[in-house]
């Protein structure tokens, strides 16, 4: 076991740890403002797998990294742009409205894929890493946190963004009373449904990008599936959060190096079977939530529709 | 919260006007499935095929051809069983989005222990034996989700996803681990067909067809004619006065979603021992989420059911055959599914806002309309 914590070791594991979680992190960013405005949002696999497709057009056609980045988010803001729709305007429930984004995003992208490459996967080149000067240096870390693709710190700046406006402005103080007291927001004279609507666009752009990321970073493809119920681990780390815009960090680290800790150790010639390496998220999921159940709080008016005179 | 039928739309719908309320009926149903094959059809010619032709042969390859009508009913067996399964739990609006893993799990479990079992005790025993077992392995996942949701009200949503995908790994591991067979490819021993489940002679329709109807028709009566259902049926409703019923909620929930799994996984040993009669690693009919919408346009009436399984087996079935002549994957019945789904809801919504008096238009479209 000692040798395998040599610092190569180390460095492969927290790298593809970061690699795996920043999608991840976007996807349950994008999550936690839908959820603190009062809606959850279901569909989000939905998103992530439009912006993975749209993403990895956009660089397949390119070359270019933002571009990809750029349609996945818009792509991700479209598809948010039903729910927006069906459930905040019109006040359908979330649930069915979130399923059926997700099935109709699924059978799209393959049906899409399908008949634009058939049965190829083209590649995409890989992405220049951006080291920073003196941090990059640091064993370790200085190969691993610091010296990532230029997409990770801005991610780490959003949620900085996201953090501040959450904490400390009025916009944010709307949002959350927009998914605890939508009576009061309103009577406040703050629209509900316009901001219920500004979270949720944000949060499919988010998740859009967190896909393309996948799609471009990651896995440097698309195949039909790709993000295998990545979304789904988002809801769940957006809800053990609490609302705070640093637990989609946390989460998204830990639920990435859980996925990346079989390919580091494949690395060592220590093989672990594909069904293991792909049920370990979501079996740290489970453990998760079943120690830490108390630790997840939700909007009081989480799910519910906010119309207007109705009780 | 949920917006497919409450037991209260049952009532309404069994007032004067009957012949009324079943034409509305019809019209909430079929309406949604024409929209989506209408949308499914523009994709195509987007895509450059001809959704006419397309069509045509899920019909052909679905109801015309005899082997491909003989393969509809046999599909027919799972959906009908998960549907079932289903309607249980969103009864009592909790949702199971858990099938696949219930599933597979079972599935690999009567594949794993069928060959054995089967040679030593054949026939019916040796049936109802692996059936009892693939029920409790799908009940038995159901378990986490369940509790964690009556116990602290964790949204059962994302934990029977998540089960859902260890699930599946784990029918995988099992698969390729203890249950291998002799050969080189990863797959479970295989039953032979004489202990399979009887065929009705001279079709491919096995006798687990019947049990899934049977099972339809128990699963309708317990949920209109028992305490047990209406208990369901309050608990969908209101929760809160649920427990002011007396309702023992935690056990009623925990319950729901056993009986939910335990059919699921009934579905699943049908499946293998009626069709199959081995597993292959990575096998996934993912019936899962595509049933979903089956068990809403039947508004939650377990009888209702059929007809929608029918007609779900025969897409999917000639959607197989339609797909590969276009060239396609097969996952367009996602699409029409998720299209079926949000079409129900919009129609769901509108003829709400009709009962209610309201007018359908928006202000501003009807203003318009009138002005022409």
């Amino acid at each position: 076991m000692s040798e395998l914590l040599t610092p190569t070791f180390l460095t492969a594991f927290v790298a593809s740890g970061i690699l795996a979680g920043i999608p991840l992190l976007f996807a349950a960013l994008g999550e936690t403002i839908a959820e603190q405005s009062g809606v959850l949002n279901v569909g989000l696999e939905g998103m992530v797998l439009s912006g993975a497709f749209a993403g990895f057009l956009g660089t397949l056609a390119t070359g270019d990294i933002w571009v990809g980045l750029l349609l996945g988010g818009l792509v991700g803001l479209i598809v948010s742009g039903f729910m927006v729709v069906f459930c905040v305007r019109l006040g359908l429930d979330q649930i069915v409205v979130g399923i059926s984004i997700v099935l109709t995003a699924e059978g799209a992208t393959s049906l899409l894929h399908g008949a634009m490459f058939g049965k190829s996967y083209p590649r995409l080149d890989a992405i220049p890493e951006l080291k920073i000067p003196f941090l990059g240096d640091i064993p370790i870390l200085g190969g691993s946190l610091f010296t990532q693709p230029a997409p990770v710190y801005a991610a780490l700046v959003l949620v900085a963004i996201v953090g501040w406006i959450f904490r400390r402005t009025s916009a944010g103080l709307s949002l959350r009373a927009a998914g605890e007291r939508p009576d009061s927001l309103d009577a406040a004279g703050v629209s509900v449904v316009t901001v219920r609507t500004i979270a949720e666009l944000t949060c499919g752009a988010l998740a859009g990008i967190g896909g393309a990321y996948m799609a471009i970073v990651g896995a440097g493809t698309f195949v039909p599936f790709l993000t295998n119920g990545m979304g789904f681990i988002a809801i769940v780390i957006a809800m053990l959060g609490r609302g705070r815009a640093w637990g989609p960090v946390l989460g998204a680290l830990l639920f990435g190096m859980s996925m990346s800790l079989s390919t580091a150790l494949q690395l060592f010639g220590i093989a672990i079977p594909v069904d293991v390496v792909q049920m370990l998220p979501f079996v740290s999921v489970m453990v998760v939530l079943v120690l830490f159940t108390r630790q997840s709080r939700l909007p009081a008016a989480l799910g519910l529709p906010y119309l207007r005179g109705a009780r | 919260m949920t917006a497919p039928a409450k037991p209260a739309d049952a009532v309404r719908d069994a007032s004067p006007g009957r012949a009324g309320a079943i034409a509305d009926g019809v019209v909430r149903s079929v309406g949604p499935i024409v929209l989506a094959f209408l949308f499914c059809g523009l994709l195509l010619l987007l895509l450059g095929r001809d959704p006419l032709a397309f069509y045509g042969n899920i019909v052909t390859a679905g109801v015309l051809r005899p082997s491909g009508l003989q393969d509809s009913i046999t599909r027919m067996a799972p959906v009908l069983l998960i549907a079932a399964g289903l309607v249980i739990v969103f009864r009592a609006n909790l949702w199971n989005l858990g099938t696949d893993g219930q599933f597979l799990f079972a599935a690999a479990m009567v594949a794993g222990l069928g060959p054995i079992v089967l040679a030593v005790v054949p026939g019916p025993i040796g049936w109802l034996f692996l059936m009892a077992v693939a029920m409790a392995v799908g009940a038995m996942w159901t378990v986490i989700p369940a509790l964690l949701k009556a116990r602290y009200g964790i949204n059962e949503i994302i934990t029977t996803m998540m089960m859902t995908f260890i699930g599946v790994g784990v029918a995988n591991l099992l698969v390729k681990g203890p249950f291998k067979g002799t050969t080189m490819v990863p797959q479970t021993a295989v039953v032979p067909k004489a202990l399979m489940l009887t065929d009705i002679p001279g079709t491919s329709i096995h006798i687990g067809v019947f049990v899934a109807l049977a099972v339809v028709v128990i699963v309708h009566l317990a949920l209109t004619r028992t305490s047990f259902g209406t208990r369901l049926d309050v608990l969908g409703a209101n929760p809160r006065a649920a427990v002011h019923l007396g309702i023992d909620v935690q056990r009623l929930t925990v319950t729901a979603f056993a009986l939910s799994g335990a059919l699921i996984g009934l579905a699943a040993a049908v499946d293998i021992l009626g069709i199959f009669g081995y597993m292959r690693a990575d096998w996934n009919p993912a019936y899962g989420l595509k049933v979903v919408p089956i068990v809403f346009l039947a508004r939650l009436n377990a009888l209702a059911i059929v007809p929608f399984a029918i007609f779900f087996s025969i897409v999917s079935i000639g959607g197989e055959y339609a797909a590969r002549q276009a060239s396609l994957p097969s996952d367009f019945i996602l699409y029409v599914v998720g299209l079926i789904l949000i079409f129900m809801v919009i129609t769901q919504y509108l003829s709400d806002k009709r009962a209610r008096g309201e007018r359908i238009l928006p202000r501003r479209a009807a203003k318009a309309a009138a002005d022409v």
